[in-house]
This record gives structure tokens, C-alpha cells and sequence, in this order.
């Protein structure tokens, strides 16, 4: 029993990084119809923006304000990660609107082979660790000489992935840019008509999504302290497969995806082979989608017109 | 002299890949007139209407527009120069309440006089205030007219382009949108630019109409005189009064 609630842990934590990366592919997803294969690597530059903020900034404040550095390396590398994600858009993806459906996303595959060897050139090949951040845990239960514990970084994780839905949730639902936004991925030539800017309203989009990236790469950097150059790959596709599996579109269900394909991951390799742990997960997308191919809470796509 | 026309549109020409759509239109409309535009299916009336919003952009000529040639700026630069659209096809947002497509038309103004104009739209079409909440995509034919209409006035646009309003709907509702076009134009002065196929209505309501053949205007005049004309009876009134 202690066992099974540790791994219920273990898994939401991991799946709430998969969700804040899933948001990024589905918002982008949402609004140009474009599949965002650069996003993983974007997370990963996003954790290596995280780690030199984070030892610059423990430089100048000490270990003992960990919380206060974790929330300034969080805002700044959302801003930079951001930047990130605005140039991209900017230089890779925007040119080629208009031309074949194809075109964006060798483009996009292109980003994804730069990133990585740029950090590799830069920061080196070898895995680079941070110092330790939160080690403290809270016991939730022992069951004979096991434990099971929820450690500070794994709250820190679900409390702030739980925060940033609320806020996006609030800006798509409710504020002009959120209505641009949705404008812009129902009826693109409509919005313009309406005096949206698309153009930027889509660079917004590729800066929400690179954002909580940003967020989700400070969080990864805090659970396993190492991040290395090519450690966007396979988060990258497991948040896809959480976009694909929520329902690519809608951002709860990017959440859900992601809490469904942290656990489905975790639990697996705990109770069966760890070996085979990705073979679980996207086997589970698999059967989804031959049931529901709109995922858990997408969309059907008929609409009345 | 005569006051500058409020749209002026000179010799344009515009093209869909290498299909000339407009080949050299010219057209005024004046401030306070309710100008109509008639022609038959893939003349260029929509055509003309989205190139005044610079989307097929124009490629030749001019599109002047309150004493500013307007025809290389963005569509959504024009759109905040207090010209509105209720476009083809009406171009609801479905998956938006009626309230947010609304908002999206308030958009230019930034949320200023807001509720105040919501009011006004409301009470032009009663229908839409029952509907606020539900999705456009749900709303019958007429009502995604009613929308777009009305999406249209939340900016306060001076100048108003319809196209095709009476598209696909009940002879009653016909009337009702007409009449709401006559009193905007009446009671505010609103200019309206009105693009139809159903010619006995549009010329009536209207002070001048423009005929439209194959990308070019072929006749104008006053709209009584239109309606008289034997060649519009002929190719546009046939078989009586639609």
C-alpha cells in the first residue's frame, strides 16, 4: 500500500512536467494547426538557461533563500526561454506560413537537431548536475519498515503546475488576448477583419508555450538536479503524446495527458518492467486513440455551419 | 464642390493566382449614402469587399479611404480605421458564445463604451440578447446574420460593408435585417456599403447601386433608376420581385 501511494506520487510529479510541456504543443497546435517538434528541445535549453540562472543566483544569495532564488530563476528563465520561443517562431516557422503543410514542420525537425548540438557545442556533452536544492520530505505513511513520503520538491512541482493551469486557463478564457488567440485558431482571415494582429497574436502563442516550458524545465532541474543536451528528445515526445492523448487543442486536457502518461510511466515501471515503461505509455495512447480519436477531452471535429 | 467621397476605389485590379478578379473597378460612396453593389455568383462583389480590406490585396489603382489611400496597409490596420465588415458567409466564430464574438468585434475599440454599445446591438436584434451565452456555431441562419451585423457595429464603424446579408433567409428576416440597415443609416448616418444578389431589395433601400459583370462595373445610377432599367429587370429581377 505504501508503495502504491509513493508511486501515485512519483507519477503525478513527473506527469505535471509532461502537462506544462504538453500546454506548449497544443496551444501552438491550437492556433496555426502546426505540430511544434522543436518544443522539446526548447524545454531542454529552457533547463540550461535554468541551471546557469540557478548557480549565478545561488552565488549571490546563499543556500539559504532556495525558495526565493528557485522564484527568480523561474521568472527570468521564462522570460529568456520565451525570447527563445519568439525567435523560433519568428525565423523558423513564420517565412514558411502560407507555404505547403509540410514546410513548418521539417522546419520545425530542423530547430530540433540545432538546439541540441548548440548546447552540446557550448555547454559541453557531459550531464551537468546543480547543487542540492530541497531535499526535506514529509512522511505520509509507513506500512511495516516502508515509508511512503511526498518530498517538498514534489509539492513545489504539483503546486505550481496546479497554479499555472488556473492562470492560462484564465488568460485563454478571459482576457482579449485569450479571445485573439481563440479567434485566431477558429477563423484567421475573420480575426484580421476584426483588427487582430495574427502575426502576433500566433508570437504570443510560441511565448506562452516556450514560457511554460521554461517553468516545467526549473521544475525538471529541481527534481533530478542533472539536465544534459539531448534531455529534450523523450520528454518532448511524452508531452506530445499527453497533447495527443488529452485532446491536442485543449489545454486541460494537456494536463490530464500528462498526469495520465506520468502515472501509466511510473506505476509501470514499479510494478512490471522499467525496461518496457515507454512502451506503456505510448501503448496507452495507442489504445486511446483507436477508441477516442479525438483524445479524453478533445473536440469532435464536425461543426455546424 | 462637392465633399471628397468617403470610399473612393480607383481602377483597382486584384487577382486569385493568375484568375483576374477585378479588372480596374472604380467605385465612391459618399458619407451618409447606402450604396449597393448587384451582380451575379463569382462576379467579384466579395471579391471587391475583402480587396477593400486589403486581402487579395490590390494590385493596380487606388483605395482611398477618409482622404487616405489605404490599399497597402494590413488587414488589420484597415479594420481599425472604423470600417467593419459582416463578411461572406457571415464567419461566426462556432466555438465562441454569442457574447465573446461580440467582444472580438469590440476588439478595436479596446473594451471602450462596451456595455454601452452590447445595449444597442441588443436592441436592433432582440434575438441575439436571448442568445448571449450560447455558442455561434449553434445558432440557426438567420441569427449568424444577425451576429455578424451586429459584430460588425461594435466598433463604430463609420463606414459599413455587408455582404450578401439576405443569403439563405426566411423573406422575414430579410425584411427585419433591411429594415435595421435603413435605420442605422437614417437615424445614425451610418454609410453602408451593401453587396446583394437579391437586387429588388438592395436597390430599393439604397440611394445609388453599382452593377458588376465579370470584375467590372458595368452600369450606375441612382437605385430608382437601376430598378427601372430594362437590362437590370432582365438579368437581376427576372421572374418578378424576389
Amino acid at each position: 500500500m505504501a508503495d502504491f501511494v509513493q508511486q501515485l506520487v512519483n507519477g503525478l510529479t513527473l506527469g505535471s512536467i509532461y502537462g506544462l510541456i504538453a500546454i506548449g504543443y497544443t496551444l501552438v497546435f491550437g492556433i496555426i494547426g502546426m505540430v511544434n517538434f522543436a518544443h522539446g528541445d526548447v524545454f531542454m535549453v529552457s533547463c540550461f538557461i535554468a541551471l546557469l540562472l540557478f548557480l549565478f543566483v545561488n552565488a549571490v544569495l546563499g543556500a539559504g533563500a532556495i525558495i526565493l532564488s528557485l522564484l527568480i530563476v523561474m521568472v527570468i528563465s521564462m522570460g529568456l526561454t520565451g525570447l527563445w520561443g519568439w525567435t523560433i517562431e519568428r525565423l523558423a516557422y513564420r517565412p514558411l506560413r502560407g507555404s505547403f503543410r509540410l514546410a513548418p514542420l521539417i522546419s520545425a525537425i530542423g530547430i530540433s537537431i540545432f538546439l541540441p548540438n548548440l548546447i552540446q557545442v557550448t555547454q559541453g556533452a557531459r550531464p551537468k548536475p546543480t547543487p542540492p536544492m530541497v531535499g526535506d520530505v514529509i512522511v505520509l505513511f509507513a506500512d511495516g519498515h516502508y515509508e511512503a513520503t511526498v518530498s517538498y520538491k514534489q509539492l513545489i512541482i504539483m503546486a505550481v503546475t496546479a497554479g499555472l493551469l488556473a492562470v492560462f486557463w484564465y488568460v485563454v478564457q478571459k482576457t482579449p488576448l485569450g479571445r485573439a488567440q481563440r479567434a485566431c485558431e477558429q477563423d484567421r482571415r475573420m480575426a484580421a477583419l476584426l483588427g487582430i494582429n495574427v502575426d502576433r497574436t500566433i508570437s504570443l502563442t510560441f511565448v506562452m508555450g516556450a514560457a511554460l516550458a521554461a517553468v516545467a524545465g526549473t521544475l525538471y532541474l529541481l527534481y533530478y538536479g542533472v539536465v544534459s543536451f539531448s534531455d529534450g528528445f523523450v520528454p518532448g515526445i511524452k508531452a506530445f503524446t499527453a497533447a495527443v492523448l488529452g485532446g491536442i487543442g485543449s489545454l486541460p486536457g494537456a494536463v490530464v495527458g500528462g498526469l495520465i502518461i506520468g502515472l501509466v510511466e511510473t506505476m509501470w515501471s514499479s510494478y512490471f518492467s522499467i525496461e518496457y515503461k515507454d512502451v506503456a505509455a505510448f501503448g496507452i495512447l495507442i489504445i486511446v486513440l483507436i477508441f477516442m480519436p479525438t483524445g479524453l477531452l478533445g473536440r469532435p471535429e464536425v461543426e455546424k455551419v | 464642390m462637392s465633399p471628397a467621397p468617403l470610399l473612393s476605389i480607383r481602377g483597382v485590379k486584384a487577382f486569385y493566382g493568375r484568375i483576374m478578379a477585378l479588372k480596374g473597378v472604380d467605385l465612391e460612396v459618399n458619407e451618409g449614402e447606402i450604396v449597393t453593389l448587384i451582380g451575379a455568383n463569382g462576379a467579384g462583389k466579395s471579391t471587391l469587399m475583402m480587396t477593400i480590406f486589403g486581402n487579395p490585396r490590390a494590385q493596380d489603382g487606388a483605395i482611398v479611404y477618409g482622404g487616405r489611400d489605404i490599399s497597402r496597409l494590413p488587414t488589420h490596420e484597415i479594420a481599425r480605421l472604423s470600417i467593419a465588415q459582416s463578411p461572406e458567409g457571415r464567419r461566426i466564430f462556432p466555438r465562441m458564445t454569442v457574447r465573446e464574438n461580440l467582444q472580438m468585434g469590440a476588439a478595436v475599440l479596446g473594451g471602450a463604451h462596451y456595455e454601452e454599445d452590447l445595449e444597442r446591438v441588443c436592441g436592433l436584434f432582440p434575438r441575439l440578447r436571448e442568445r448571449l451565452d450560447q455558442r455561434g456555431g449553434t445558432l440557426s441562419g438567420g441569427e449568424q446574420q444577425m451576429l455578424a451585423i451586429a459584430r460588425a457595429l461594435m466598433s463604430r464603424p463609420r463606414l459599413l460593408l455587408l455582404d450578401e446579408p439576405s443569403l439563405g433567409l426566411a423573406p422575414l428576416i430579410v425584411k427585419q435585417i433591411f429594415s435595421v440597415i435603413r435605420e442605422l443609416n437614417q437615424k445614425e448616418g451610418m454609410t453602408v456599403l451593401l453587396v446583394e444578389q437579391n437586387a429588388f431589395h438592395a436597390l430599393r433601400l439604397a440611394d445609388r447601386g453599382y452593377i458588376m459583370v465579370n470584375g467590372e462595373i458595368t452600369m450606375t445610377g441612382s437605385g430608382a433608376d437601376l430598378l427601372r432599367s430594362s437590362e437590370v429587370q432582365a438579368a437581376y429581377l427576372e421572374g418578378g420581385r424576389h
